[in-house]
C-alpha cells in the first residue's frame, strides 16, 4: 500500500502569461521508483510544466503536492532540498570548476559544518570533506566519470557533460529525478547508451523519473508509462503501447489525415 | 577561469606563517623608515580591502560599487571609539607607544568597526542582490553616495571637515596580520564545498539554485564577509593616517579597489593580493603625476584586456614561479 502513495501529485494546474495559456489543468501523478516520459509536440508545455513543478514558475492555478506537502510556489532550492532534482535541455555546468567539484555542489544543501566551521577548517570539516569526496567519487566511478573527475566540466565531451548533469542531480539524494530533454543532440549509440543509463539510474538508486523527451524511440523504449502534452492540456496518458494506438496523439503529432489513415488500416 | 581543488599550501600553515610574518614586521619595525613602513601598511590595508571584495566581485560574480563606502562606516566607527568613547569609559589607556596589553585593546576597536560594516553589508545586501549585474551596481553606487553625503553632512564626526587627531595605532602587526587573517578566511572558504557554492552562483545562478543551493543567502553572506574586512581596512587606514574625511571614501576609491580585483585575476585571492601591492607602489611612484592615476589606472584595465584577455596577474605570475605542476587552464 505505502508504495501506492504518489511522490508527486500535480491538480489542475494552470500557468498562463497575460493572455497566453501555456498550460490549462494539467493533472498528474508520479509513484514512487516510476519512469514515467512526457512527450508532446513543440510548444505543447512540457517546459512550462517543467518550470512548475521545479519552482522556476509559480502555477497561476492548481496545486502541487510533493509527498504529500504542497511546494507550488516554492523557490527552487526548496522544492530540490525537499528530493526532487533536475537537469536541463542546455546543459548548465558550473564552467570554472573541475568535474569533481560540479558534484560537490550538491552536498552544499545539506553540509553539517557552517561558515564558522569551514573557516577554522577543524576535525570535524576535514571529516565531513572527506565523506564528500567519497561519496561524490563513488558517483563518479559509477558513471564512469572518475577518470576525468580533475577535468573542468566543459573539457568533457557532449555526452560526458550530459551524464555529468545526472551526476550532479543524483547527488542531491532525489527521490524525483526530472530529466530535461536529455536525448537532445545526441548520435544513436549515444541515445542507446543513455537508456541503458536512466533504467540503471532507476534500478540502482531508486529513483522515480520523469523524463521529458521528444525522441520516441528514447521514450518508448524505457518508459512504463507516458503522458502525452498538447497545446497546455494532458491529451492522453497510458502505456507506451496504448498512447501509440491513440488516434488522438497521431493527430496532434502527424496531423487529422494521418491519423484517420492509421485508423483505417 | 578553473579552480583546482587543492593548492600548494595548507590554509592553516599560511595563516601561521603568515601572523609570524607580521610579528617579525613589527619587532623589525625599529630598523624600518617610517616611509617604508608607511606604505608596507597601506599596502596591507589594500590586500585586505582587495581580497575582500574578490569574494564579492570574483567568487560570487557580484559587481559592487560600493567597497570605499563600507570602508568609511568601519574608518568612521572605529574613530569614535578610539576617540571618544574608550576615553571616556578607560581613561587611563595610553596607545602610543604604551605596552602590548593596551595595544591589544585596538583588536576589538577593529572587530566592532568590521561589525558595523558588515550590518550596513546587510541593510544594502538584503534588498538589492535580488537585483542582476547593472541594476545592483546602480544600487551599490547610489548608497556608496548615500554614506559619503550622510558624513559630509554630519557635524558630530567633522562633516566635510572630516576628522582629524585620530591615535595612530595601526602599526605593521595590525596591518599585515589583518591583510593575513582576510587572506586565510577567502581562501580557506573557497577551498572547501561550501565556498564552492559562491563559484555555482557566479558561474550559473539557474543551476544552482536547482541543486539545492540557496543563492540569495549565499550572495547577502559574500557581501557581509566583504564588508566586513572593508569595515576592519577603515579602521586600520583611520588610525594609520590619523585624519579621515567623506572625500577620501569616494566612488574613485572603490573603483582603485576594482582595479586591483580585476588585475589580479577575479576569483584569485592571491593574485589580488599581489595586485594590490603593485597598485600601492605605483601609487607612490606617481605620487607626483596623482591627478593622472585614474587614467593610468584606466590604460593598465585596456592594456590587460587586449594583451591578456581572460587571464590576470595570477596566473602570470604562477608561470614565473616553476612550481613543478602544469598552470591550471585559463578561460
Amino acid at each position: 500500500m505505502n508504495e501506492e502513495i504518489s511522490l508527486l501529485v500535480a491538480k489542475n494546474c494552470s500557468l498562463r502569461f497575460g493572455g497566453i495559456a501555456a498550460l490549462t489543468n494539467v493533472s498528474l501523478q508520479i509513484k514512487n521508483g516510476e519512469l514515467v516520459g512526457l512527450i508532446g509536440p513543440n510548444g505543447a508545455g512540457k517546459t512550462s510544466l517543467f518550470n512548475i513543478l521545479t519552482g522556476v514558475y509559480r502555477p497561476t492555478e492548481g496545486q502541487i503536492l510533493f509527498e504529500g506537502s504542497p511546494i507550488e510556489g516554492l523557490p527552487p532550492h526548496r522544492i530540490s532540498n525537499l528530493g526532487m532534482a533536475r537537469t536541463f535541455q542546455n546543459i548548465r555546468l558550473f564552467s570554472s570548476l573541475d568535474v569533481r567539484m560540479n558534484v560537490r555542489t550538491s552536498f552544499i544543501a545539506r553540509l553539517r559544518n557552517g561558515l564558522v566551521h569551514t573557516v577554522r577548517r577543524g576535525r570535524s570539516f576535514r571529516t565531513e570533506e572527506e565523506e564528500i569526496h567519497e561519496e561524490g567519487h563513488r558517483l563518479l566511478a559509477f558513471f564512469g566519470l572518475e577518470e576525468a573527475a580533475a577535468q573542468p566540466s566543459r573539457s568533457l565531451a557532449y555526452g560526458d557533460q550530459r551524464r555529468l548533469e545526472i551526476v550532479r542531480a543524483l547527488a542531491t539524494r532525489p527521490r524525483l529525478l526530472l530529466l530535461d530533454e536529455p536525448a537532445a543532440g545526441m548520435n544513436p549509440t549515444e541515445k542507446e547508451e543513455l537508456k541503458r543509463l536512466i533504467v540503471q539510474v532507476r534500478s540502482e538508486f531508486g529513483t522515480a523519473i520523469l523524463l521529458v523527451e521528444h525522441d520516441m524511440k528514447v521514450v518508448m523504449g524505457i518508459c512504463e508509462r507516458l503522458i502525452v502534452l498538447d497545446q497546455g492540456r494532458v491529451l492522453s496518458q497510458g502505456t507506451p503501447t496504448e498512447v501509440r494506438a491513440d488516434r488522438k496523439v497521431i493527430a496532434a503529432y502527424l496531423g487529422e489525415s494521418h491519423a484517420q489513415e492509421v485508423t483505417h488500416e | 577561469m578553473y579552480h583546482s581543488s587543492k593548492g600548494w599550501l595548507n590554509p592553516r600553515v599560511g595563516l601561521a606563517l603568515g601572523l609570524a610574518l607580521a610579528v617579525i614586521l613589527q619587532l623589525c619595525s625599529g630598523w624600518i623608515d617610517s616611509y617604508t613602513s608607511q606604505v608596507l601598511i597601506f599596502a596591507a590595508i589594500n590586500v585586505t580591502l582587495a581580497v575582500s571584495l574578490n569574494l564579492v566581485m570574483g567568487e560570487t560574480g557580484q559587481f559592487s560599487l560600493c567597497h570605499a563606502a563600507f570602508m568609511a562606516v568601519g574608518a568612521y566607527a572605529s574613530a569614535l571609539l578610539t576617540g571618544r568613547a574608550l576615553p571616556a569609559m578607560l581613561p587611563q589607556l595610553t596607545w602610543t607607544g604604551g605596552s602590548w596589553a593596551s595595544q591589544l585593546t585596538f583588536l576589538p576597536v577593529l572587530v566592532i568597526a568590521g561589525l558595523v560594516a558588515a550590518f550596513a553589508g546587510l541593510i544594502v545586501g538584503g534588498p538589492s542582490l535580488r537585483l542582476r549585474g547593472d541594476y545592483l551596481a546602480m544600487v551599490t553606487l547610489g548608497f556608496g553616495e548615500i554614506i559619503r553625503v550622510l558624513l559630509q553632512n554630519t557635524n558630530a564626526v567633522g562633516g566635510a571637515r572630516g576628522m582629524e587627531g585620530i591615535l595612530p595605532v595601526t602599526n605593521l602587526f595590525w596591518g599585515v596580520g589583518t591583510a593575513v587573517v582576510t587572506l586565510y578566511t577567502i581562501i580557506s572558504l573557497i577551498r572547501s564545498t561550501y565556498g564552492r557554492g559562491f563559484l555555482a552562483v557566479r558561474d550559473d545562478e539557474i543551476a544552482a539554485a536547482a541543486m539545492g543551493i540557496d543563492t540569495t543567502k549565499f550572495k547577502v553572506t559574500a557581501f557581509i564577509i566583504g564588508a566586513f574586512f572593508a569595515g576592519v581596512a577603515g579602521a586600520l587606514y583611520a588610525h594609520a593616517v590619523e585624519f579621515i574625511s567623506p572625500e577620501g571614501f569616494n566612488f574613485l576609491r572603490s573603483f582603485e579597489i576594482i582595479v586591483m580585483v580585476i588585475l589580479g585575476g577575479l576569483g584569485r585571492p592571491v593574485g589580488v593580493a599581489i595586485a594590490a601591492i603593485l597598485i600601492t607602489l605605483l601609487n607612490e611612484w606617481l605620487r607626483d603625476l596623482s591627478q593622472y592615476r585614474m587614467v593610468v589606472y584606466a590604460l593598465i584595465i585596456i592594456l590587460f584586456m587586449i594583451l591578456r584577455p581572460g587571464e590576470h596577474l595570477g596566473p602570470f605570475f604562477r608561470r614565473l614561479i616553476p612550481t613543478g605542476k602544469k598552470a591550471p587552464i585559463a578561460s
